[in-house]
C-alpha cells in the first residue's frame, strides 16, 4: 500500500486519533493485512506512538501481521457447529491443507482460519472459502471442496 | 425526500407512503438473511425478478429481498403477499413455476409449501407453520415485510410514530419513567433493569453523555442480533434516539462486529436516511433536541462485549476491562455517563413507547417481561431465531417450535447464555425461560443463545469447547482469569484424551471458585460456568472420562476406536473409497477392515456406511477386537451362487 492510500483512508476520518482502529480495519480489507510501513505511516499521519498501533494490531482478531495466501478458509467453530462435529472437519483439512488456523501455506495457496457463529446455523458445520459459505460439511466433504480451489 | 420536521408532517408523509405502496399489489417476499443466502437466496431473488421481467409482470408485482425470517431450517424462504403463501427450500428452477402457477393462476405449488415431517399434514401460510405458531414475534416480526434498506418500508408500519410521541407529546422523564414501569430488562447479558440504567445516566453529573447500541454478539453460537440489526436496522436507530431523549445524550454510538458486513451495510444506510428525513441531525422533528450516532465497528475480541471494555475500544485503544466501582452509565466513554444496551433491547423501546408499558408487560412472567429471540441451534430439527414470550417453557421451545431432535436421537441438554451460560439437563425442560430462572439452574439468559444437544454430545467435551474459547479470548490482564482458565482448560482437555486423574474433578473446583470469586471481569468470573453446570447434571461422565478412560457419548477423539462389525459389513466399498486417511482395507467382496494406527478418526466411514447395513460403529473404554483373519473376509453371495 501507498502513502496516497492510507493518507485517503486517514482523511476520511478527519485524522482522528480515536478513529485508529476503524483506520486498520479500512487498511487490512483493502490490502488483506498490514505491513509494517503501513502501521509506520499511520503513526506518523495520526501522532501516535507505534506501539500502540502494535498493541492494537496484535489485541483484535481482525488484523493480520503476515501476508494471506489466495484463499482464504474460514472453518465455523460456533457451537452449533461444534455439536454437529466441526472440529473433525478442521482437523482434516489441517491434516490436508498442512497448515494450523492463523497460518499460511508455504505456497501461499490457502490460508486457514477459525471464526465464530456465521449466522447460517442450519447449515452446520459451515466452512466458507473467499466469502463463500458450504455448507453440512462432512471431513470427506471439506476435502472435495477444497479440491477446487487453485 | 422530504425533510420531516412536525409530528403532523409524519403523519402526513406515512400515510403518501401507505397510499403509494398499494396494499393489494402482489409482492414477493424473499428471505436474504444469513442463513437463507447461504442457501442460496440471492440467486433465487435474481431468478424471480428475471422471470416477472420475462412474464411481463414487472409493473404489477413486486419483489423484495427482506431479513430474516427466522425459519432458516427450510430456507430459502419465499412469501408471496397478499395471500402470505409461504414456500421453502425454493431454488432457482423453482421459480418459473411459482411465477406462472401461484402469482398469475392463483394456484399452490404444493410441493414447496410446509409439510410437517412427521404428520405430512401441510401448511401453506407462514401464521399455519407450527414453527412460527407457537412464537410471538413482535421484535423480529417486522423483519418478514421490510427491505431493510428501505426506511419507507418501516414507515408504512408505522416506523418513526414511537420517535414522534417520544420527542413531542412527551418528556423526557415520562419516557424513562414508562421504560422503568415496563420492566424492560436488558437482552444482552445479565438482564438489569433498562430504565434504572438509563436514570443512574441521566441524574448523572455532566452536559455530554452517551447512549451505545451493543452489537458485538460475541457468543460463538448466537445471531439473533445479527438479524434484527440486519433485517430492521431502523427499529435499533429509532430506540437509541428514543433513549438519547430519556438520557439527555446527544450521541449514540453502534458497536457492531466487523464480521457482519451486511449490518454495518444496512446500518449506515439506515443512519444516513434518518438523517435526510430529519429523525437525526438537529431539531428533530422541530422538537428542539439533536442526536447524532457514530458507528464503531468492532475488530474482533469477545471481551470487548463487556460495557467498559467496549467503550474502551470506541476511543479507539485495546479494549481491556476495568474494574467498575464507579459504573458506567455514570463514566464511560471518555469518562461521560454512557448508556450500553444490546440490539434487542433498543428493538423493543420503540414498541414499549408506542404501545404503552401495560402493553408490554402482558407479556412474560412477574420479573421478565416482553418476549426474548433465542437463536434455536445445534440438533435440533427446526434450527431458526425464535421468539417467544418469557416464561415460555423450555420444552415448548425445543418441542413445539424446534421440532424436537433430529435422527430419532435422544434429547440431552441444552446450553443458554454462550460461554458465560451452562447446560440444563432433560429433567428441567419444563423451566419457564427467564433471567432469574436460568440463572437459579447455574446458566443464564445471556443473550439469547440456546444450543441443543443430544445424547451423542459429550458435556466433558462441551466444558472443554467453551474453556478453550475463552483461553483464546481473556484479555489476560488479570491472573485468575488468564492463567485459571488456561490451567481449567488444560486439565479438560487431559481428562478428554484420557489422561484425566483422581483429583482432577477437585482441582478444577477450586479453580473454578478462585476465578468465580478473584476475576476482574465477568469474563472470568463466569467462565466455570459451562464446567460447573455439566459436572453438576453430568458428574457421571467427568467420572467414565476419568476412571474407566472411556466417553459414554462416543465423541471424545482419543478415546473411541471405529471399528467395522465383519457380520454387517457387506463390502460396498463406501468408505473405503471415501477415507481420507487411506486407513480402511477392504475391495470388492472383501470385508472391511480399518487400520487402527493409519486412522485419523474423523468419523467419515462412520457417516457413510450405508444405514442399511450400520456396519462401522464407535467403541469406547474396550479394546477393539482384532481383525478377523485375511481367509475369512470373502464374501460369497447368496444371489449370485443361484
Ligand atoms: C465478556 C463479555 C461479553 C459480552 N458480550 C456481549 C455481547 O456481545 N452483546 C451484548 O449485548 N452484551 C454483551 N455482554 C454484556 C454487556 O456487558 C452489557 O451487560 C450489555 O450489553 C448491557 O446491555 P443490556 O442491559 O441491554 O443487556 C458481554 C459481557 C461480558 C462480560
Ligand atoms: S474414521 Fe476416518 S480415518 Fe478412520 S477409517 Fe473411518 S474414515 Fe478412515
Ligand atoms: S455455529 Fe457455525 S454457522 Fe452458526
Amino acid at each position: 500500500m501507498d502513502k496516497e492510500q492510507i493518507d485517503k483512508i486517514v482523511a476520511k476520518y478527519h485524522g482522528e486519533p480515536s478513529a485508529l482502529i476503524q483506520i486498520l480495519l479500512d487498511i487490512q480489507s483493502e490490502n488483506r493485512w498490514l505491513p509494517g510501513e503501513a502501521l509506520q505511516m499511520v503513526a506518523e499521519a495520526l501522532d501516535v506512538p507505534l506501539t500502540r498501533i502494535q498493541h492494537i494490531a496484535t489485541f483484535y482478531k481482525a488484523f493480520s501481521l503476515v501476508p494471506k495466501g489466495r484463499h482464504e478458509i474460514h472453518i465455523c467453530m460456533g457451537t452449533a457447529c461444534h455439536v454437529r462435529g466441526a472440529s473433525r472437519v478442521l482437523d482434516t483439512v489441517e491434516g490436508h491443507t498442512g497448515i494450523k488456523p492463523g497460518e499460511t501455506d508455504l505456497d501461499m495457496k490457502f490460508s486457514l482460519e477459525t471464526v465464530n457463529c456465521l449466522g447460517c446455523c442450519a447449515l452446520g458445520p459451515v466452512i466458507e472459502i473467499d466469502g463463500k459459505p458450504h455448507g453440512r460439511m462432512a471431513p470427506a466433504k471439506a476435502l472435495e471442496v477444497l479440491k477446487n480451489y487453485e | 425526500m422530504p425533510r420531516i420536521n412536525s409530528p403532523g408532517e409524519l403523519e402526513a408523509v406515512r400515510r403518501e407512503i401507505e397510499s403509494q405502496a398499494d396494499r393489494a399489489k402482489p409482492c414477493v417476499l424473499i428471505c436474504a438473511g444469513s442463513g437463507c443466502i447461504a442457501s442460496g437466496a440471492a440467486e433465487v431473488i435474481a431468478a424471480f425478478r428475471a422471470e416477472i421481467e420475462n412474464q411481463g409482470l414487472a409493473v404489477d408485482i413486486g419483489t423484495k429481498g427482506t431479513g430474516c425470517h427466522g425459519f432458516c431450517e427450510r430456507g430459502p424462504v419465499v412469501v408471496l403477499y397478499p395471500e402470505e403463501i409461504c414456500y421453502l427450500q425454493v431454488k432457482p428452477e423453482d421459480v418459473p413455476e411459482i411465477v406462472s402457477k401461484t402469482l398469475k393462476g392463483k394456484e399452490i405449488v404444493e410441493r414447496l409449501v410446509y409439510a410437517d415431517r412427521a404428520t405430512g399434514e401441510k401448511a401453506s401460510r407462514e401464521s399455519e407453520i407450527p414453527f412460527y405458531k407457537n412464537q410471538q414475534r413482535h421484535v423480529i416480526g417486522s423483519n418478514v415485510r421490510i427491505d431493510p434498506k428501505s426506511i419507507e418500508d418501516y414507515m408504512a408500519l408505522g416506523g418513526y410514530t414511537a420517535l414522534s410521541k417520544a420527542l413531542c407529546d412527551m418528556t423526557a422523564v415520562e419516557v424513562l419513567g414508562e421504560i422503568k414501569k415496563s420492566n424492560l430488562r436488558g437482552r444482552g447479558g445479565g438482564g438489569f433493569p433498562t430504565g434504572r440504567k438509563w436514570e443512574e445516566s441521566r441524574n448523572a453529573p455532566g452536559d455530554i453523555k452517551y447512549v451505545i447500541v451493543n452489537a458485538d454478539e460475541g457468543d460463538p453460537g448466537a445471531y439473533m442480533d445479527r438479524s434484527v440489526l440486519e433485517g430492521n436496522p431502523h427499529s435499533v436507530l429509532e430506540g437509541l434516539i428514543i433513549g438519547g431523549w430519556a438520557v439527555g445524550a446527544c450521541q449514540g454510538f453502534v458497536y457492531v462486529r466487523q464480521e457482519y458486513p451486511l449490518a454495518v451495510e444496512n446500518l449506515m444506510i439506515a443512519i444516513e436516511q434518518a438523517t435526510e428525513y430529519g429523525f437525526l441531525g438537529q431539531n428533530i422533528l422541530g422538537s428542539g433536541f439533536d442526536f447524532k450516532v457514530t458507528v464503531h465497528r468492532g475488530a474482533g475480541a469477545f471481551v470487548c462485549g463487556e460495557s467498559s471494555a467496549l467503550m474502551t475500544a470506541i476511543e479507539g485503544k485495546a479494549g481491556e476491562p476495568r474494574p467498575k466501582y464507579i459504573h458506567t452509565a455514570i463514566k464511560g466513554v471518555w469518562d461521560r455517563p454512557s448508556v450500553l444496551n444490546n440490539v434487542e433491547t433498543w428493538a423493543n423501546v420503540p414498541l414499549i413507547i408506542a404501545r404503552g408499558a401495560d402493553w408490554f408487560t402482558q407479556f412474560g412472567t412477574e420479573k421478565s417481561k416482553g418476549t426474548k429471540i433465542f437463536s434455536l441451534v445445534g440438533k435440533i430439527n427446526n434450527t431458526g431465531l425464535v421468539e417467544v414470550p418469557m416464561g415460555t417453557t423450555l420444552r415448548d421451545i425445543i418441542f413445539k417450535v424446534g421440532g424436537g431432535i433430529p435422527g430419532g436421537r435422544k434429547f440431552k441438554a441444552v446450553q443458554t447464555g454462550g460461554p458465560s451460560g451452562g447446560c440444563i439437563p432433560e429433567s428441567m425442560l419444563d423451566l419457564e425461560v427467564g433471567f432469574d430462572e436460568l440463572s437459579k439452574v447455574g446458566s443464564m439468559m445471556g443473550s439469547g443463545g440456546m444450543i441443543i444437544m443430544d445424547e451423542d454430545t459429550c458435556m466433558v467435551d462441551v466444558a472443554r469447547y467453551f474453556l478453550d474459547f475463552l483461553a483464546d479470548e481473556s484479555c489476560g490482564k488479570c491472573v485468575p482469569c488468564r492463567e485459571g482458565i488456561r490451567q481449567m482448560l488444560k486439565i479438560l482437555t487431559n481428562i478428554t484424551q484420557g489422561k484425566g486423574k483422581e483429583g482432577d474433578i477437585e482441582r478444577l473446583e477450586e479453580l473454578a471458585e478462585v476465578a468465580g470469586y478473584a476475576a476482574l471481569c465477568a469474563l472470568g468470573r463466569t467462565a466455570p460456568n459451562p464446567f460447573l453446570s455439566t459436572l453438576k447434571y453430568f458428574r457421571e461422565e467427568y467420572e467414565a472420562h476419568i476412571r474407566d478412560k472411556k466417553c459414554p457419548a462416543l465423541s471424545c477423539k482419543e478415546l473411541i476406536a471405529y471399528y467395522i462389525d465383519p457380520n454387517k459389513c457387506r463390502a460396498c466399498m463406501t468408505c473405503s473409497k471415501q477415507c481420507p486417511s487411506n486407513a480402511i482395507d477392504g475391495g470388492k467382496n472383501r470385508i472391511h477392515v480399518i487400520e487402527q494406527d493409519k486412522c485419523t478418526k474423523c468419523g467419515t466411514c462412520f457417516e457413510v456406511c450405508p444405514s442399511r447395513f450400520g456396519a462401522v460403529t464407535k467403541i469406547s473404554g474396550a479394546p477393539v477386537p482384532p481383525p478377523i483373519p485375511e481367509e475369512a473376509r470373502i464374501i460369497t453371495r447368496e444371489s449370485k451362487q443361484k
